[in-house]
């Protein structure tokens, strides 16, 4: 049963990785931009609640209100100067910048926080669960938040296939000069883009402070790396793949911790090389997507 | 520096010149300087007191990283963060070679080749994936051998080891071995970037730096080239890791495996200059520069160091040094040629002949659409290079 019960919690651990991850997925998808800055956004986003739950108090659980509009915002923001003015240089340069980023976020928290690792209290929340049978128990938490991530999911799938902005979004990401011949400024959604990325990673970094804790390297060593391992084990550019990739990781993850408590993370990184190496395009990609 | 741009030559092939240098002397006196400095710095111990000749070893080996990484990035466009995979297991290997009665100075260069024949494999992996992707595949790479190496409790598991093999010598003695040791891993280093960009490969990887699509469509072999770069740099980082051990005397898994070498080695060579043998050099003269006059605050050099490096990537592409090598047109590595005109005499070494390409590194590493303008004439080095890469009997 024990094993059971690490695929479950394997699972819904892997919706979370699926929010950290779609925001890769989005920006990488859209503006071609891998974002080697996106996880330390979410520890970022994970100190500003922090911030937030202490000068407002409100319940950690609603800090995602001010938080996530904020991360939007500055996605935009960011988009539009720093990540555009890289984009016109190339690729390479892309990386170097937002590399450059990761650092310079990481150090600051540093200087400007300390080495300690913080989580988001949220009470009795965080402990409290149903048992299904004598040795499942699932915390409410871990599916509230994988309910959240396939909401989120469900959400960005709806609005990049029906709403306006959606359509000039894919309409971009397929032909930018297409797109612009017809009048659309790709900037502007190139920023509507990452706005969305940054509120996604804004909320998943909220959500990994309630379910465990971050520091400041958190960000590098841990959640990119968990994000990308879910984005290409998925294939890239497709959402649900993603999810799927997640899931993987998840329980890759969960079953190693169930051989041996300090193989948790080897066992998700094992598991993201063996795919690699039997299939790199991914879960649900072609051939030609590598 | 589009490389499919053809040469503007007259029709008669005879009347250019070509060559490496805009004089028959600069080589001799290029090899007289470089012996020279390499007497001085070796005759270091002698002179200085050990504080210096240990800061100068630090110096070396983040010399040695950057040189690798400006190979990996600036030229063959991998950008790699997580070369820390080799410096760790550089470090580990001679680890183990000294645990089993080698002398760690002789483990060195066996750690470095080990660190290349693992490269093979992590290449295999890692080549599925492009660009970013790629990138943090390295990452990965290098997470998951801190993780195996603090599995072994025979290691030092999480808390590391201490070196053992180099007790019985007297500091003082140790200490200059040391920096001699860390001098000649980055001569050698120095000496291996510089001929291979000289060489058959050096003209695919300048190819690639100036405009991959057009060094595919003459028909390099990237891919060759790149593996081959991706084994260099972790036979050099791997010799870097071992010197870092050496020079320690021991090894923590966390600091050997940090991503933090790769943010210096990054760093530093984007400052100086991707994408020229000089950046990194000079790159890492200012890192240690910065370093010391800002260790009194903590992570603060990093975060100056980070902005600049992000400030340059953007706006000054070509670092510091391509800022120097365009102001005074000079060259301390000339991996490029010189071509003029028979009757008009060689290129003056005060001002360049503008309608005579110059030689050297042309602007920056993206493709050829980006390139600020008006920087370099065109199709100088750079079509004389992709000819080279062109040839189907590249190997």
């Amino acid at each position: 049963m024990s094993w059971v019960n690490a695929i479950i919690q394997g699972i819904l651990i892997g919706g979370l990785y699926a929010l950290f991850a779609c925001g890769l997925s989005l920006m990488f998808g859209v503006m071609k931009v891998i974002n080697l800055a996106h996880g330390d956004l979410a520890v970022v986003a994970g100190y500003l609640a922090v911030g937030v739950i202490a000068v407002t108090h409100i319940p950690a659980v609603w800090s995602f209100i001010l938080v996530v509009p904020i991360f939007a915002v500055a996605g935009y923001v960011l988009q539009r100067t720093l990540i555009q003015a890289s984009l016109n240089r190339g690729v390479l340069t892309t990386l170097l910048v937002t590399f450059g980023l990761s650092v310079v976020i990481e150090n600051a928290l540093l200087q400007f926080s300390s080495a300690n690792s913080h989580s988001l209290g949220i009470g009795h929340l965080v402990s409290d669960s149903f048992s299904i049978g004598p040795q499942i128990s699932i915390a409410y938490l871990l599916v509230a938040i994988f309910v959240v991530a396939v909401v989120v999911l469900l959400g960005l799938q709806y609005f990049l296939s029906l709403s306006r902005h959606g359509r000039l979004i894919r309409a971009v990401a397929d032909d930018r000069e297409a797109a612009q011949l017809s009048g659309v400024d790709y900037r502007h959604i190139f920023g509507i883009a990452a706005g969305i990325a940054f509120a996604t990673v804004a909320l998943a970094g909220i959500a990994w402070g309630m379910v465990s804790a971050f520091a400041p390297t958190t960000g590098t060593d841990t959640l990119l790396l968990f994000a990308f391992e879910a984005v290409v084990i998925g294939g890239l550019g497709s959402l649900w793949g993603t999810l799927a990739g997640g899931i993987i990781l998840g329980v890759a993850q969960q079953i190693g911790a169930q051989i041996n408590s300090a193989d948790q993370f080897l066992a998700g990184q094992l598991v993201f090389l063996l795919l690699l190496v039997i299939r790199p395009q991914g879960l649900t990609g072609q051939q030609s997507t590598t | 520096m589009t490389a499919a741009q053809p040469v503007t030559a007259p029709a008669s092939q005879d009347h250019v010149r070509v060559s490496r240098s805009r004089h028959r002397l600069v080589p001799v006196l290029a090899g007289l300087a470089s012996l020279g400095v390499l007497v001085v710095f070796g005759a270091l111990p002698y002179i200085v007191f050990s504080g210096t000749t240990n800061l100068l070893v630090n110096v070396f080996i983040l010399m040695a990283m950057a040189t690798m990484w400006n190979l990996l990035a600036g030229y063959a466009g991998l950008v790699s963060v997580g070369q820390q995979a080799f410096i760790g297991l550089g470090a580990y290997f001679v680890l183990i070679l000294a645990m089993h009665g080698t002398n760690p100075f002789l483990a060195l260069p066996l750690a470095a080749v080990g660190c290349g024949v693992i490269g093979l494999p992590v290449w295999w992996i890692v080549s599925r994936l492009r660009s970013g992707y790629f990138a943090i595949a390295t990452w990965v790479v290098a997470s998951v051998c801190e993780a195996l190496i603090i599995r072994f409790p025979s290691l030092g598991g999480g808390t590391g080891a201490p070196l053992p093999g180099l007790g019985s010598l007297e500091p003082t003695l140790l200490t200059a071995y040391t920096y001699w040791v860390s001098l000649a891993v980055l001569v050698v280093v120095l000496a291996a970037a510089y001929l291979i960009l000289r060489s058959r490969v050096g003209l695919v990887l300048t190819a690639i730096r100036d405009d991959e699509i057009g060094a595919r469509s003459v028909g390099a072999r990237v891919w060759r080239a790149r593996q081959f770069v991706f084994v260099v740099a972790a036979i050099g980082c791997g010799a870097a890791g071992g010197l870092l051990i050496i020079s320690q005397l021991n090894v923590q898994p966390t600091s050997a495996f940090a991503v933090q070498w790769s943010a210096e080695m990054i760093f530093v060579t984007i400052i100086g200059g991707i994408g020229t043998i000089e950046g990194p050099i000079l790159g890492t003269i200012l890192f240690f520069v910065l370093q010391e006059n800002l260790s009194s605050y903590g992570a603060w050099y990093l975060i100056v160091l980070g902005l600049v490096a992000i400030a340059v990537a953007i706006w000054a592409r070509r670092g510091l040094w391509g800022l120097i090598a365009d102001r005074w047109n000079i060259r301390v590595f000339p991996v490029g040629y010189y071509l003029w005109l028979e009757g008009q005499g060689r290129p003056s070494l005060r001002r360049p002949l503008r309608g005579a390409p110059s030689g050297g590194p042309p602007a920056g590493n993206l493709p050829a659409g980006n390139q600020p303008p008006g920087n370099l004439p065109a199709g100088g080095s750079g079509a004389a290079e992709a000819a080279g890469a062109a040839d189907p009997a590249d190997g």
